[in-house]
């Protein structure tokens, strides 16, 4: 096994990465506005913004999910415990001992064990009680009609907003996360580019230069 | 005396007089004075510095006077042209001559027979109301309110406004008389016709009654026509003693609006008058404040006439556009009554309305004479009344913020049978409602505020016999007892022979004066901490609510997040500096 340059995050895949980040963003941004944290502009206009953004993000998580689907991404967010404790070690203690990252790259696992988990997490937990509880919100005019309605908005808003801030503290995380490695832009260059290092097998190596040359860089 | 040195001691007589009664008026406790509305404009300063003094009684002198008529839309769809099958001038029932109100009716009743049977049914004419869902005894003739207290027993004054000739005593008046139906007050067209209280009670009106024209008969009884906005008006606009007093959203500004003052009513909109809303059909009118309907869930179809004064019966169910944000507003429509996002002010137009009345000041004399004081100046540069001898001290407002309450349509009334507490202030109609409550929805109300006279013995509402030429009327002899004692036997009613001052709010639901569609309330003029809607409790509304708990946890989250990274980091830092040293 060897390290070379190989494209793992395909053309879809980043502009879904910074289309979510921007819709995120923007969602976070005019959500505690409405939230009363702060008034940056007219509630209806911050309200028209939260839709339009909340909506075109679960447009593009249905082509996500799609993608995933159909070309086999999905394995990438297999949970695995095979290295986890190894990756959890390393930010906890051998970060700042200067050693190096335990996890290398692979062909079909270009997450290290702790990512794939955080991001299945993010992707089965968090969206979906952000999405089910925000077109609740949304909706709520549909399923008021009656006597349920003064409490039960209520605990749509209460568990809508905590994930709000659930999001937030991922979002630093993750930010933070980039500056771990040789540098901060190591880290953000392959979403940018899509290619990053990867310890490849002789097959995979092989398959690559064969059948798909563009992908693999000495 | 020469005229500047009465001037002076006039002054100062007049000054002296409103600074006693300011020191008269308690402090509201902080428990009921939260949702009192903001009165804006009024004037502290002493009366006398402003208006003049006026001696005598003069109540409801607008409706004895001649007023400019409006061309409003009667029937929608005639904007241009009367397309009336009947010209009334050239008929020859109606050639006269006549010298009475009750001969013209007889004249009408000839070929229109079965309008007289139809309007003896109406309210204007009965001035009674039986809510069959409270099982209460309604409407003008029994009802105690928080502006002149009483109709019934006073009929000689307040009978001026009944639609009828004659409402002198409701005890012995012949309500199955239908040539005594007053056909004039409603459709005539000249804008000469008036009417003056049934009696002349005491001495001291007598002005009220001076260098009235006389009316011609032949000419008014030509001109009928369905009645416009001066028609309705004349005593609509000036219910509870003068213009705009009692409703907030009913004034002389109505007349000739603008699209600012109403834009259903504007001149230079759609005109409409009053009865393209209240729409009827024989004589019975739709729009009752005694049983509104606070949620108009018929689904109409284009054409199918609706026998409803609501929003509702003209924009449906759903009357925002359908774009992103007409979608939300009309997810809105279900808990929110249209009135609250497009009435957002009442009493526009330079018209104040009324919102404080203290009676405990009610028998102040000059030289032994009743009197009023003119301390406050409305927007169309007119004065009010802030000191009447027979009535008290009033507060006005104009531009007024509505407060706003959960309703479902129902009003539970304090009536002179009703015992209450008299510690705490009396709701002379309590409105029913709340946000877990279906078929209530968030309403805009004006609050009346008025210290009046109960009785201490019994803790009820009392009436008072106001108007008379006797040595009881409290119009012209100043005397609380005397005048409660009368009134409340007149009806064989309990009275202890004691009575004190209790506080009363009344709402009037606000319903009219719609602002054009540019003024309608903003979002944020709810959805706010600190918004319209803050005195309201018992459900979640979006930008003005939050959890606590929720908000501590979610920001304790994020910061210490935000200071393990930054720690995870400075370690960093550190360590590997001092790693690179050794």
């Amino acid at each position: 096994m060897s390290l070379y340059k190989v494209k793992v995050f395909s053309r879809f895949e980043r502009f879904w990465h910074w289309t979510q980040a921007l819709l995120i963003i923007t969602l976070l941004f005019s959500g505690f506005a409405i939230h009363g944290f702060y008034h940056p502009m007219s509630f209806e206009k911050l309200v028209w913004i939260h839709i339009i953004a909340a909506l075109s993000l679960i447009t593009l998580w249905i082509f996500a999910i799609f993608w995933h689907l159909t070309t086999g991404n999905w394995r990438h967010y297999l949970p695995t415990t095979k290295g986890l404790w190894k990756v959890a070690r390393y930010y906890a203690w051998g970060i700042f001992r200067g050693e190096e990252h335990p996890y290398k790259k692979r062909f079909w696992h270009k997450h290290n064990p702790l990512q794939a988990l955080s991001y299945l997490g993010l992707k089965m937990g968090l969206f979906p009680v952000l999405w089910i509880t925000g077109l609740a919100y949304l909706s709520y005019g549909f399923w008021s009609q009656g006597p349920l309605t003064a409490s039960s908005l209520q605990w749509v808003a209460v568990i809508h907003t905590l994930f709000a801030f659930f999001m937030a503290a991922f979002i630093i995380i993750h930010v933070y996360l980039l500056t771990t490695g040789h540098s901060f832009k190591e880290h953000v260059m392959p979403m940018i580019t899509g290619y990053d290092e990867v310890d490849l097998t002789d097959a995979e190596r092989s398959y690559l230069e064969q059948d798909e040359p563009g992908r693999i860089i000495e | 005396m020469d005229r500047t040195a009465f001037a002076s001691q006039a002054g100062a007589r007049s000054w002296v007089i409103p600074f006693l009664l300011l020191l008269m008026v308690p402090a509201s406790p902080d428990s009921y004075a939260k949702d009192t509305p903001k009165i804006e404009n009024i004037i502290d300063e002493p009366a006398g510095n402003r208006g003049g003094i006026e001696l005598g009684i003069k109540e409801y002198e607008e409706t004895a006077k001649k007023r400019p008529v409006d061309k409003s839309v009667t029937k929608l769809g005639e904007k241009e042209e009367d397309k009336s099958t009947t010209d009334h001038s050239k008929l020859e029932e109606l050639k006269g001559p006549f010298s009475s109100g009750p001969e013209v009716t007889k004249a009408c009743l000839k070929c229109h027979n079965k309008a007289g049977h139809q309007f003896i049914k109406n309210k204007h004419w009965t001035w009674k109301y039986h809510n069959p869902k409270t099982g209460q005894d309604l409407g003008k003739s029994v009802l105690v309110n928080n502006f002149c207290t009483n109709a019934a027993g006073n009929e000689g004054m307040c009978g001026q406004c009944h639609a009828g000739f004659g409402l002198k005593d409701s005890r012995t008046y012949d309500f199955s008389n239908e040539e005594n139906i007053d056909c004039l007050v409603c459709h005539d067209s000249t804008g000469t016709y008036y009417k003056l209280p049934p009696t002349r009670g005491n001495k001291a009106c007598a002005v009220l009654f001076e260098g009235k024209p006389a009316i011609d008969w032949v000419k008014v009884a030509q001109s009928v026509k369905l009645p416009g906005r001066n028609n309705c008006g004349a005593c609509h606009f000036y219910g509870g003693g003068g213009d705009n007093v009692k409703h907030g959203d009913l004034s002389s500004a109505l007349f000739k609006p603008t699209r600012d003052i109403d834009v259903h009513m504007a001149e230079d909109g759609e005109n409409f008058s009053c009865i393209i809303c209240h729409v009827g059909e024989g004589h019975q009118w739709s729009g009752s404040r005694y049983a509104p309907i606070a949620k108009d869930t018929t689904k109409g179809k284009p054409g199918l006439p609706r026998q409803t004064a609501t929003c509702e019966s003209c924009h449906g169910q759903q009357p925002h556009p359908t774009t992103l944000m007409g979608i939300k507003l009309n997810d809105h429509t279900d808990r929110v009554a249209c009135e609250t996002c497009h009435i957002p002010e009442f009493a526009k137009g330079g018209v104040a309305t009324k919102v404080h009345w203290d009676w405990r000041t009610m028998g102040r004399l000059k030289n032994g004479e009743g009197f009023r004081e003119e301390g406050y100046i409305q927007g169309n540069g007119e004065p009010r009344h802030t000191y009447k001898s027979i009535k008290g001290s009033f507060k006005y407002a104009e531009h007024v913020k509505p407060i706003y309450r959960w309703f479902n349509g129902t009003e539970i009334y304090t009536t002179v049978h009703d015992k209450f507490d008299p510690s705490k202030p009396v709701e002379i109609n309590h409105l029913e409602g709340g946000p877990n409550d279906p078929d209530s929805r968030i309403w805009p109300f004006k609050k009346m505020v008025t210290i009046q006279p109960y009785d201490k013995g019994n803790n009820t509402l009392v009436y008072m016999h106001l108007w008379g030429d006797d040595k009881d009327a409290l119009w012209g002899n100043y005397k609380f007892d005397r005048a409660i004692a009368h009134g409340m036997k007149d009806f064989n009613l309990p009275y202890s022979g004691e009575y004190g001052f209790v506080e009363t709010w009344s709402y009037w639901p606000i319903v009219h004066m719609v602002a054009p569609k540019k003024d309608a309330l903003a979002c944020q003029e709810c959805h706010a901490r600190e918004g319209r809607l803050k005195a309201l409790s018992g459900f979640y509304m979006p930008g003005r609510d939050h959890n606590e708990w929720v908000d501590r946890l979610g920001i304790l989250i994020v910061l210490a997040t935000l200071l393990g990274v930054l720690g995870h980091g400075f370690l960093r830092i550190i360590l590997s500096a001092s790693r690179r040293k050794s």
